[in-house]
């Protein structure tokens, strides 16, 4: 008789790092996931879109507001195990698109809530996390994207406005965002120096968008936008003027703990998938999971979902209480949970054979959210990289 | 006017259990809980008639091992005043339990109790029956539909011929089936907030109950494995196979 019980199944390990509270959200977040999107997720990925509507549900319950600032309408968390129990049963769905459209103010808004001025503050910041207004962050343009250096996208000063022109690419939630957080260039210094964020709402006149059809992330909406002499209040700049590189450079931190955590809820989806099949089907007079190579599989799946959860627990536990951020294993956590996630996502597919290949099924999807995974948020080698450079190499 | 709800830890509704090898009991290692979704309803349902002004004060009850209090503090994130969890390892019995309820009620002069129609683990369906007995007041059971006006209760129960509508005076016990409502989520800031609600424990011996198990489980076994079906060509074909086969008809 099999003892297999799945994450999704199985308590919170109390102590070290959860607690009631956290099991409870979680139990939350489940229920959510069970009633709100299980019964429509494979319709919204055929159909490219999900209903809009979904942003206030999700509001409602808490997991747009978690880690902002009260007065503004959020839920200021004690720790970051709330967001990363949150994220890991949300992966349950396998619609990472889903959860990116969902999620991109998490991207898109910090800034605006840290360092906009006031009134813009009070005025976008509320109706984002009330799930009513859609925030996105445009940072990546045509002819780069980790390399900030690269960015053409210009902010002209023209009396109280900013005149800008260019165009930004792959910008998740691209074509349904009321607001969008743009990294444009104001100055002619050289590489990150130059760079500032504006607040451009998508109604002014003179943006554009396209959408953008994907690999992956099917009910994601992706999008090219374009900003054709968009004029923008000054009022509309997030933090100082040039210094536009650092805000987005600080929100990565905590991107990359919650990617993570995402990437580790799909695992666990993989392995679950595989774990079930293996034990049903039979071949050659024996179950799958009685075959050396199938159940090897697994025990490498198993292994590798446990090292990634440790490795994340304690980053996360060394962001919460150190001072300064540990950012090479904040970079290589995110490395180590992608490629955990094509791992399981390769073996779980090989374990379910065709079935797995069939549209729909969950690993078929993940299958195809891997590559987005491991590139998006920072690419695995773009990590790799700051890791080194931040080890002093 | 003061609510009781009754709430139990129980399995996950989506866990799938299994007995233990040596039969003794089902298997709770590494499972997750939850509170009994007949138990959500319940407290949904206080918590509506709080909010439409006809509730004052909600305390949730909880008869169970220390880990139960993570089921209360879900009904306090669900909008419960306060909690009381009576402390019992082991096997909690319907009639302990209706026993345990009776003393509360008593202290705190409740006049309602709500409570799931049953529990998802044993199933009993016995324990908001047993306990209108020991108080001997009225009783609601399975009700889908509740309405208060003052001391008068009305409801609508579900049974097996359809619907049966009746009256009653409170103070009352009242047992909830799946259709009355729809339990809210339990919100993150519920959740913070129900942290700090007062949650109190108590001895069954505080409470002059004995929750010692009447009953002895002889065995707990997984359901025998179904046999695959098969597909009749015509009626008459099956007929024929109910009839000479499966010997029903």
């Amino acid at each position: 008789m099999s003892r297999y019980v799945s994450w999704f199944d199985s308590p919170l390990p109390c102590g070290l790092y959860y607690n009631q509270a956290h099991e409870a959200w979680r139990s939350t977040i489940r229920s959510f996931v069970d009633e709100e999107i299980l019964p429509h997720v494979e319709d919204w990925e055929e159909q490219g879109t999900f209903p809009r509507e979904l942003y206030g549900k999700a509001a409602e319950i808490g997991f747009l507001r978690m880690g902002y600032p009260e007065e503004l309408g959020g839920i200021e968390m004690p720790d970051p195990f709330f967001g990363i129990v949150a994220h890991q049963e949300m992966a349950r769905h396998a619609s990472g698109g889903l959860n990116a459209s969902l999620s991109s103010h998490n991207i898109g808004l910090p800034p605006v809530a840290a360092h906009a001025g006031q009134a813009l503050r009070e005025r976008i910041v509320p109706e984002v996390l009330a799930g009513e207004k859609i925030s996105a962050l445009a940072i990546t343009e045509p002819s780069g994207g980790s390399d900030v250096a690269q960015l053409r996208t210009r902010a002209a000063v023209d009396g109280d406005d900013y005149i800008v022109d260019g165009s930004k690419m792959f910008i998740t939630s691209g074509m349904r965002a009321d607001y969008i957080t743009t990294a444009v260039r104001t100055s002619d210094a050289p590489g990150a120096r130059g760079i500032s964020l504006l607040l451009i709402e998508a109604d002014a006149e003179g943006v554009s968008r396209t959408e953008l059809s994907k690999m992956g992330w099917w009910c994601s909406d992706t999008a090219a936008i374009y900003f054709d002499g968009v004029r923008v209040p000054r009022s509309h700049l997030i933090g100082p003027e040039n210094e536009g590189f650092s805000l987005i450079m600080r929100n990565f931190n905590s991107e990359r703990l919650m990617m993570a955590a995402q990437s580790l809820g799909a695992c666990r989806v993989c392995l679950d998938a595989a774990v079930s099949w293996a034990q049903q089907r039979e071949t050659f007079g024996r179950r799958l999971a009685e075959h050396q190579v199938i159940r090897h599989k697994i025990a490498q799946m198993v292994q590798r979902i446990q090292a990634t959860d440790a490795y994340l627990l304690q980053t996360a536990w060394r962001l919460h209480s150190e001072e300064a951020p540990p950012v090479v294993d904040l970079s290589l956590l995110k490395v180590q949970a992608t490629e955990a996630m094509e791992f399981c996502a390769r073996e779980a597919m090989q374990i379910l054979g065709g079935a797995g290949y069939m549209r729909g099924h969950p690993v078929e999807r993940i299958y195809r959210e891997v590559r987005v995974s491991a590139i998006g948020g920072g690419s695995e080698e773009i990590m790799r990289d700051l890791a080194a450079r931040q080890l002093g190499l | 006017m003061k609510v009781l709800v009754a709430v139990k830890r129980v399995v996950d509704y989506n866990v799938k259990v299994r007995a233990k090898s040596d039969q003794s009991g089902v298997d709770l290692a590494n499972v997750k809980m939850a509170m009994n979704p007949f138990c959500e309803i319940a407290v949904e349902e206080a918590v509506r008639l709080k909010e439409a002004g006809k509730v004052e004060e909600i305390v949730a009850v909880s008869v169970g091992p220390d880990a139960a209090q993570e089921q209360l503090r879900t009904a306090l994130a669900l909008g419960a005043d306060r909690a009381i969890l009576v402390r019992h390892e082991g096997e909690s019995e319907p009639l302990g339990v209706a026993k345990v309820l009776h003393k509360l009620v008593e202290r705190e002069q409740a006049d309602m109790v709500l409570l799931g129609k049953q529990a998802i683990d044993d199933d009993n369906n016995q324990t908001g029956q047993m306990l209108a007995a020991l108080m001997n007041r009225p009783q609601g059971t399975f009700i889908s539909e509740l309405n208060i006006d003052g001391e008068q209760v009305s409801i609508t129960r579900e049974v097996d011929g359809g619907l049966q509508k009746i009256r009653f005076q409170l103070p009352a016990v009242i047992t909830v089936d799946l259709r009355l409502n729809e339990p809210r989520y339990a919100s993150l800031p519920n959740i913070m907030k129900a942290r700090q609600k007062p949650l109190d424990a108590v001895d069954p011996a505080e409470l002059g109950v004995d929750l010692e198990p009447r009953l002895a489980v002889l065995k707990v076994t997984d359901p025998p494995v179904r046999q695959a079906g098969i597909v009749v060509e015509t009626v008459a074909d099956l007929v024929d196979k109910l009839r000479n086969e499966a010997k029903v008809i």
